[in-house]
């Protein structure tokens, strides 16, 4: 009879999922766009890359070792952070700006705020917008191919220029390291997908809403290269698949997870169309994660049997 | 200790009204782009402050309990006005600089505070001290304020370049986030220096009853006592 019965208290199915199993999948997913990065726009952007990434990690380590907490890099969300960050910089960043971001998104945005699952903005997006706000000459100056100084497809398209749709999706333009090539974004996307990492509800209301909003409010109506264009221009993809399905600031229940892709939608449509910036995108999800408080106050979703009540 | 200077102390120190009270956040976080705004926000609010507290002090017994409200703010308003006109006449810059804020010093809770919960309760000279004391610990909070703002947010202080050259300044300080940060950054390092003083065994008063119940706005515990909570 003995050790026949394990006798435990709840809960008895246990995952074998764990954080940092989680943040290696996100890793991986990140692998090809950063790739094409570095092979875009050469050896500096794997430099910003492991600056970014290296200091995030040590940010973390020394702020747990001097606050005597136990230390959790191992967990890879200090990586994860790091190199969305590192994506979302242009690649002719100087190291002291790499540095600053990083600090910025571990030390203030996520552990003063209690470290992982704690944080109630993206560490990352927050970062870019504290870099954007300070150096925004820096951070909107993209140098592309070694040549002169070039605009960015979505400031072109603003300016009513011409843009190249095809170079566009393979990434053959200028931006920041991460958010230009569509199709490695896609990659990690369908990766994370197939692994059950995220889910495609944050993603697919975000990208349906931001399209019937254009539609609706840029004047061009049903125009397949201009949505086209707004689609695979800017940040809009790495967000939608990245950043706006964080799980510690995006909504857990289903209904909000809707209403979370449909307000990051309407507001990145609403910066980018009627704001004087080109790029909305980090704007509209780090508000957006804001909102997820009372997103999720108004869409607990009812237990079996409690429907009948009223 | 002397009533008065005690007043110093607790207006700067023990009850500092932006470090520890958190009053008057509005000019706090809007005003403090530079040092130089940081000390003329807080010495104009310190004027204010102490003619208002005097005048209070003075009307104590003739303002009906009723009516206190109204008749603070039209005290307060009025010498607001004055000062503003003053500023306007005298520091042409410093008038541009604060613009909006200084008409909104007439709702500063800073004053209607100390006017409700000590100058309405209290002779003249104590009051006085009490203005002094509140107004110049408001102008070092709001100068501390727009020295580190100024420092990283334009590498200088006073107008003058302390950093090198070479350093470029980080905008968001002197824009409102900065504020907040800043704000924050040294709200904790305050309670470092009080809560490492503790610890080494010097004076310091936790509770806000330190006054006795004359000076307390807080009548929800009807004067009776508790045991303050001693940290681990």
């Amino acid at each position: 009879m003995s050790g026949q019965f394990n006798v435990s208290s709840s809960p008895h199915i246990r995952s074998k999922t764990t954080t940092a199993n989680l943040m290696l999948c996100v890793v991986l997913a990140l692998l090809p766009t950063t790739a094409f990065g570095v092979y875009n726009f050469g050896i500096q952007a794997l430099g910003v890359i492991l600056i970014t990434v290296g200091s995030a990690v040590f940010t973390e380590y020394l702020y747990q070792k001097l606050m005597h907490k136990k230390v959790t890099i191992c967990d890879f969300s200090a990586v994860v952070t790091g190199l969305l960050l590192a994506l979302n910089l242009p690649p002719t960043a100087p190291w002291w700006m790499c540095v600053l971001g990083s600090v910025f998104a571990i030390l203030i945005v996520k552990q003063l705020f209690g470290g992982l699952g704690q944080n109630f903005m993206n560490p990352a997006l927050a970062a870019r917008c504290f870099l954007l706000i300070s150096f925004t000459g820096r951070m909107t100056t993209f140098v592309y191919n070694d040549a002169v100084t070039s605009p960015t497809p979505l400031a072109a398209l603003k300016s009513g220029e011409n843009i190249n749709l095809k170079n566009m999706f393979i990434g053959n333009i200028s931006g920041t390291i991460g958010e230009t090539s569509v199709i490695a974004i896609l990659i990690g996307a369908i990766f994370l997908l197939t692994m059950g990492v995220i889910h495609i509800r944050i993603p697919l209301t975000y990208i349906v809403t931001f399209i019937i909003f254009l539609v609706l409010f840029s004047g061009h109506g049903v125009d397949v290269n201009y949505i086209a264009a707004h689609l695979c221009g800017g940040g809009l993809m790495l967000g939608a698949w990245f950043m706006a399905t964080d799980y510690v600031t995006a909504p857990i229940t289903p209904k909000g997870q809707i209403l979370y892709g449909v307000c990051l939608g309407m507001l990145t449509g609403i910066i980018r169309l009627f704001s004087g910036s080109a790029e909305g995108v980090s704007y509209a999800i780090i508000i957006s994660n804001l909102l997820v408080p009372l997103i999720e106050k108004i869409t607990i979703p009812k237990p079996f049997g409690k429907g009948g009540e009223r | 200790m002397n009533k008065c200077v005690e007043r110093l102390y607790n207006g700067i120190i023990k009850e500092n009204p932006t470090f520890v009270l958190m009053l008057g956040m509005c000019p706090t976080l809007a005003v403090t782009t530079s040092a130089i705004n940081g000390v003329g926000m807080g010495l104009t609010t310190t004027v204010v402050l102490v003619m208002s507290n005097m005048l209070i002090s003075m009307l104590r017994k003739i303002i009906p309990d009723s009516v206190r409200m109204p008749a603070f703010i039209v005290i307060v308003a009025s010498f607001v006005t004055i000062v503003q006109f003053l500023l306007e006449g005298f520091v042409p810059v410093l008038y541009d600089a604060l613009g909006l804020y200084i008409p909104l010093i007439v709702v500063n809770c800073i004053i209607l505070g100390r006017a409700e919960s000590y100058a309405s309760k209290n002779p003249v000279l104590p009051s006085i001290f009490d203005g002094i004391g509140m107004g110049l610990g408001f102008t070092i909070g709001l100068t501390s304020i727009g020295i580190v703002r100024e420092v990283i947010g334009a590498g200088k202080i006073f107008g003058f370049r302390v950093m090198p050259v070479s350093y470029e300044p980080i905008t968001i300080f002197i824009l409102a986030p900065g504020a907040f940060l800043v704000l924050a950054g040294l709200v904790a390092l305050q309670n470092k220096i009080k809560s490492n003083a503790k610890k080494e065994g010097k004076e310091v008063v936790e509770s806000n009853c330190g006054e006795g119940c004359a000076s307390c706005s807080n009548h929800s515990c009807q004067g009776r006592i508790f045991p303050v909570e001693s940290d681990k």
